[in-house]
């Protein structure tokens, strides 16, 4: 038997906070890490990359990463990609909402229940990706 | 005339603690107050071009971090090449506070509203001392 420690996936949204997309990455993170694959799922804070912290580098280069993003800037994705983590997949909101165009997000302090679908559509979307690469 | 430069407020939303969620919401509320105040998504430091690294020194900033890691400070510092004007930790006043220890980091509970107005007071006392030396 590998001593090897299995790796889980670590799923990254972008959390901005200037816009509900921002709120529906964060929500549909936890929506795979805390409800749907507790066991071999994990986040991480996003800003502990931005300033580049030791620990949270080598999690993102040592574990399969899947960002989720809210707008273009694609923060979360351009931060592990700086940082040369194991990206497996990328999510965009934006590509969310043009797939379910009758779902119309809240606020960011409130998304609603068609941000909260939305939420769904995109941890959907992180577990076939997690499903796809196996 | 002098141009009255906005409070930049830049919140750490850590998604991996509790206190990363007050510092977002106690953020985005004193955002939705008032109109003195600007702030910009902490990644955006690494992600974005030489505008968004300029924030912090168009702005004076203060950071509102969740815990003694204090990203949004070290952000400033890393990317703004300045200190911010203050920095409040959501752990510190929680810790000051035992009984308002958040639990849950993907949810405002209802026993989480009284730290997240504490954070809230802090944040304005320190809008109005910025402000002050501003002027």
């Amino acid at each position: 038997m590998s001593d090897k420690k299995k790796s889980k996936y670590i799923i990254i949204p972008c959390s901005g906070i200037g816009k509900a997309l921002g709120t529906i990455t964060r929500r549909a993170t936890y929506i795979v890490t805390e409800e749907l694959l507790p066991n071999d799922t994990d986040s991480i804070c996003l800003p502990l990359l931005t300033i580049e912290d030791e620990e949270t580098v080598r999690k993102i280069r040592e574990n399969p990463c899947i960002t989720l993003d809210g707008c273009i800037a694609q923060c979360a994705k351009k931060n592990v990609e700086h940082h040369h983590g194991e990206l497996k997949g990328s999510i965009r909101i934006l590509d969310v909402i043009k797939e379910n165009p009758k779902l119309k997000p809240g606020t960011v302090l409130d998304i609603g229940p068609d941000g909260e679908k939305l939420a769904r559509k995109a941890a959907e979307k992180t577990l076939k990706i997690i499903g796809d690469k196996g | 005339m002098k141009i009255k430069r906005k409070i930049g407020l830049i919140s750490c939303s850590g998604e991996g603690l509790p206190e990363g969620m007050i510092s977002r919401v106690a953020t985005r509320r004193i955002l939705e107050e008032r109109d003195d105040v600007v702030t910009i998504c902490l990644p955006l430091f690494l992600a974005g071009g030489q505008e968004e690294r300029d924030f912090a020194k168009d702005n004076p900033c203060i950071t509102v971090d969740g815990c003694n890691k204090m990203c949004a400070a070290k952000g400033v510092q890393m990317y703004g090449k300045v200190h911010p004007k203050s920095s409040i930790v959501i752990s510190d006043i929680a810790e000051k506070h035992k009984h308002l220890k958040p639990k849950s980091k993907s949810t405002i509970e209802p026993q989480d509203e009284k730290l997240v107005k504490e954070t809230m007071k802090r944040i304005t006392e320190e809008i109005n001392r910025a402000e002050e030396e501003e002027e």
